[in-house]
């Protein structure tokens, strides 16, 4: 197992919610029309004029505990350096277990057959750069790296500020947080 | 240590592991999978940096092209506008580039005016006829007859060959039906406009007030970088918006104010700060005049009179008003940027320039800068335009609009109606402007061209005012083309290029090689005497002395910073008459309107109708996106933002659609019901550019409302002829199967 850790820290209070990175990510990704890899979600709380906000920029959370991976009767969805969840295309019958699996409802069954979702962009990571939902973000509300590297980035947000993660309560030990 | 069921998982099939290394069973588990990662294979075989035009914003954005196609577009790092980030309609570009549904060939029409009848001619045949008609105009009535309306870059050369042509008379709906109000009031106060980008510095702001500003809907990429930026140093925000904003979301203050009445609590907000003297003193005394004559102008402009009319508390607006100050210099009263509203939008932007006069925030940091910028020469020996035009004729006969500093487009397109103005325009050259959804009144739109004798529409699609042309030139896209240098005044001098990506697909053409070809046919020839506009920038940037190869590579050039705040040792400059920022404006008294802006309570809608609100979404500009299949993706149709409880009061549900019919019995829509906690009751919105006609345009067709449809009201800013649009009210009626 490496000893990396990839995490991506979503800062709530900065993201206006413009899906800079949902559109980023379908063009890096050549995800096809009608898909995506990442979303937004706009929570509201409240009654007029007393309301609260939360905008999130929401994927595959790369679980350390993935069910997907557990469910996965073929081996195509495996763990792949830094934690990072993948499913390899030619082991993937599409069975859709993983689907039914994922807490996040992250997994979409391609076109083509095979079950594809977001791969925090590894192909770029490993090259030195960050995911391209990173990449474009306008308000640098997303940030990415090891966790386990006490000096990056990531480290220090988690250490520094509140974070909590999406369906903590499933038990999957989701790597994506949200600052808050 | 107690085992968990993947610890479990994980140690028998390490025992396992000898015979059945290459399972899957194994690798999911180690991750010793041999796959590699796949790569889906998106980056270019070459990167070409050029300047976006999604937007008026001109960003620096990197095309990738691969096997000649453009896979993706980023944002150039080298660029001080998108710092190597972008907003989705960046990325979006390769949806416009790859629109099935753009104009391919030139166009004759062959029906009437609008039947969007047409046949495919060839570019000689169309240019000829185009020259033809041109000529012909210009004999019969004189050049100034032909009136061009051009939105973005490229129109630079349109606006070129008419001037060479001999006529003035450009109109940008940019300017009267958006920021006019707003460059209008700062203009008076402080002696320059706002412009764009706004020369407000954000980043560095420790309290902003958003009054008629959606930032972070309204997707101005660097601007928004810095709001976030401005942020996470801990700036808080003070949002005033009939609509729950993105950014009210994100303040500490958010007022509901009742829409029309901005100018009450800006003076109660400056009664607070004045009666407290909790101004800056010494800046107001070192730069300003006219404090005594506000002083006395606010003392009955209490936050209790201003609650009244708002409808927010007045310990609130007290609260806020020492808020503001309290964050002085760097507390930024932003400017907005589409204010064209309620016809007294002049006065309401220099109320906003007053108040940021008061906390000392122009000229400082966390204010405003003063931009400074590049000079790049221009191109050698084009001759002087050899007619000096009549004046446009942009306002009715008799009417004046003193401070109006640029053509106003709704002003040519009544001129357009026989013996209304100074003189009949004649021909209309309409550049990269939707006329039918930038102007209001879009039925006075098309009872204009009926008395002209010949249109020319350029574009990239068939928006609805091609519909309506005689001759339509399709246009390449930015990604296809050269357009002239551009040079920005910034906060850092800079200048960039736009150079092509890819080349121009279908039988389209750069907009430059179009002027030049129609010059050619008028006798003009000589006013482009560059080969093409590539040509034609390289020796600018040469005269410049400017490093052509290198801007090619990089696409920008920066140059070193100079002082742009007074912290950095500038010297504020206020080109205003007295030198002065003018509080109270002898300008104006002598020009007989009010030396201070006066507040004037809205027109309430009547009973069972809404006020019609429109803005932004961060995923489109206007309807110029509407049809980018790529951008819907995330954003296919506009919604009408509706109050939930009134809906719930209506018996209407959240998401059915409902038609909008205004005051006029204007109709639009069917359109879908948003029913939300964040907006007001008395008021709807809706964002702008959808409800389109136009046949050509077949994803963006009949999808959503179109908020100018049912603007056929406008109210006219005495100061600059502004057309105030949200005057119109709108009931909303079920669809009925």
């Amino acid at each position: 197992m490496s000893s990396k850790r990839y995490v991506m820290v979503v800062d709530t209070r900065l993201c206006v919610g413009c899906k800079a990175c949902v559109l980023a990510c379908k063009s890096e990704n050549n995800v096809p029309d009608g898909y995506c890899r990442d979303w937004i979600v706009e929570d509201i709380f409240g009654i007029f004029p007393n309301l609260r906000a939360e905008i999130r920029s929401e994927r595959c959370n790369h679980c350390s505990g993935a069910p997907c991976v557990d469910a996965c009767p073929t081996g195509a969805s495996h763990v792949s350096e830094g934690g990072v969840v993948l499913v390899s295309h030619h082991k993937c019958t599409g069975c859709k277990a993983c689907i039914a699996a994922c807490p996040y409802d992250a997994r979409y069954v391609h076109p083509d057959g095979y079950v594809d979702k977001c791969t925090f962009c590894l192909h770029r990571v490993q090259r030195g750069e960050l995911p391209a939902c990173v990449g474009i973000c306008p308000t640098r509300t997303l940030h990415f790296g090891d966790a386990n590297d006490p000096s990056s980035e990531v480290a220090q947000l988690l250490r520094t500020r509140r974070a909590k993660v999406n369906h903590p309560e499933t038990g999957a030990e989701p790597n994506v947080f949200f600052l808050t | 240590m107690p085992l968990t069921r993947r610890d479990f998982l994980k140690i028998s099939s390490a025992a396992v592991g000898a015979t059945a290394l290459a399972s899957g069973l194994t690798s999911k588990i180690w991750g010793l999978d041999g796959d590699p990662v796949a790569n889906p294979g998106t980056d270019g075989d070459t990167v070409v940096p050029t300047l976006c035009e999604l937007c008026f914003w001109k960003c620096g954005v990197l095309a990738h092209v691969k096997h000649g196609h453009v896979t993706k577009i980023v944002g150039n790092p080298a660029h001080p506008l998108s710092l190597g980030h972008l907003c989705p309609r960046g990325t979006g570009g390769v949806g416009l580039l790859y629109d099935p549904d753009r104009l391919k060939k030139p166009l004759i029409r062959r029906g009437p005016r609008g039947s969007q009848h047409f046949e495919e001619v060839s570019w000689d045949e169309a240019l000829d006829f185009t020259a033809k008609k041109l000529l012909e105009i210009k004999e019969k009535h004189g050049p100034e007859a032909v009136a061009l309306f051009s939105h973005g870059f490229g129109g630079s050369f349109f606006k070129h060959l008419l001037n060479a042509y001999g006529s003035d008379n450009v109109g940008a709906p940019s300017y009267a039906q958006c920021r006019g109000g707003r460059e209008v009031g700062f203009q008076l106060t402080f002696g320059a406009p706002v412009g764009s980008p706004e020369t407000i510095d954000l980043e560095n702001s420790r309290v902003i007030t958003l009054i008629g500003s959606h930032l972070g809907e309204n997707m101005h990429n660097t601007q928004v970088q810095e709001f976030a930026t401005a942020i996470s140093r801990g700036a808080q925000l003070v949002v005033v918006d009939p609509r729950f904003s993105t950014a009210a979301g994100k303040a500490k203050y958010w007022l509901p104010i009742k829409p029309g009445t901005d100018i009450a609590l800006l003076l109660a907000w400056m009664h607070v700060i004045v009666q407290e003297k909790l101004y800056d003193r010494d800046y107001l005394e070192q730069y300003a005049t006219g404090l005594e004559e506000l002083t006395a102008y606010l003392l009955d402009k209490t936050p209790e009179w201003a609650a009244v009319e708002t409808g927010i508390a007045p310990e609130l607006i007290v609260e806020t008003g020492r808020f503001i100050a309290g964050a002085r210099p760097a507390s930024l009263i932003h400017p907005g940027r589409h204010t064209a509203w309620y016809g007294d939008d002049a006065q309401r932007a220099r109320a906003m320039a007053m108040l940021n006069a008061l906390v000392g925030s122009y000229g400082r940091r966390g204010g405003f800068y003063l931009p400074t910028k590049l000079g790049v020469p221009k191109y050698p020996g084009v001759p002087a335009y050899a007619h000096k035009p009549k004046p446009a004729p942009d306002k009715p006969k008799g009417v004046a609009y003193p401070f109006a500093d640029e053509t106003l487009a709704h002003g040519l397109r009544d001129a357009s109606f026989p013996g209304t103005a100074a003189y009949d325009i004649k021909g209309w050259i309409v550049y990269g402007t939707n006329l039918m959804q930038a102007l209001p009144e879009p039925r006075k739109t098309i009872a204009a061209m009926e008395h002209l004798d010949f249109i020319l529409a350029i574009d990239v699609l068939p928006a609805e005012i091609t519909g309506y042309a005689d001759v339509v030139f399709p246009e390449a896209t930015y990604l296809e083309r050269w357009d002239d240098v551009a040079v920005t005044p910034y906060k850092e001098p800079y200048i960039a290029i736009r150079q092509p990506v890819v080349a121009p697909m279908f039988d389209s053409k750069p907009g430059s090689w179009i002027a030049k070809e129609l010059a050619k046919r008028m006798n003009l020839a000589e006013f482009f005497p560059w080969e093409d506009a590539g040509a034609m920038v390289k020796k600018r940037l040469e005269a410049g002395g400017f490093d052509v190869a290198k801007l090619k590579k990089v696409g920008v050039h920066v140059a070193p910073h100079k002082p742009v705040f007074i912290e950095e040792g500038l010297e504020p400059a206020f080109p205003t008459p007295s030198k002065k920022i003018e509080l109270w404006s002898k300008q104006l008294a002598d020009a007989g309107l009010d030396p201070l802006p006066k507040y004037t309570p809205p027109e309430e809608p009547p009973a069972g109708q809404f006020r019609l609100l429109m803005g932004r979404t961060p995923t489109h500009t206007f309807g110029r996106t509407t049809n980018n299949r790529f951008l819907s993706e995330v954003f296919s149709e506009n919604e009408l933002w509706l109050n939930a409880a009134i809906a719930q009061e209506r018996g209407l549900q959240n998401g059915e659609r409902v038609w909008l019919v205004n005051q006029d019995g204007a109709k639009s829509g069917p359109v879908r019901l948003k029913a939300t906690q964040r907006i007001r009751t008395d008021c709807v919105f809706l964002v702008h550019g959808y409800g389109h006609k136009s046949n050509g345009l077949r994803f963006a067709k009949g999808r959503g409302a179109d908020d100018a449809a049912l603007m056929t009201r406008v109210r006219i800013d005495p100061l600059m002829g502004g057309t105030g649009m949200n005057v119109n009210f709108v009931q909303i009626e079920k669809v009925t199967a």
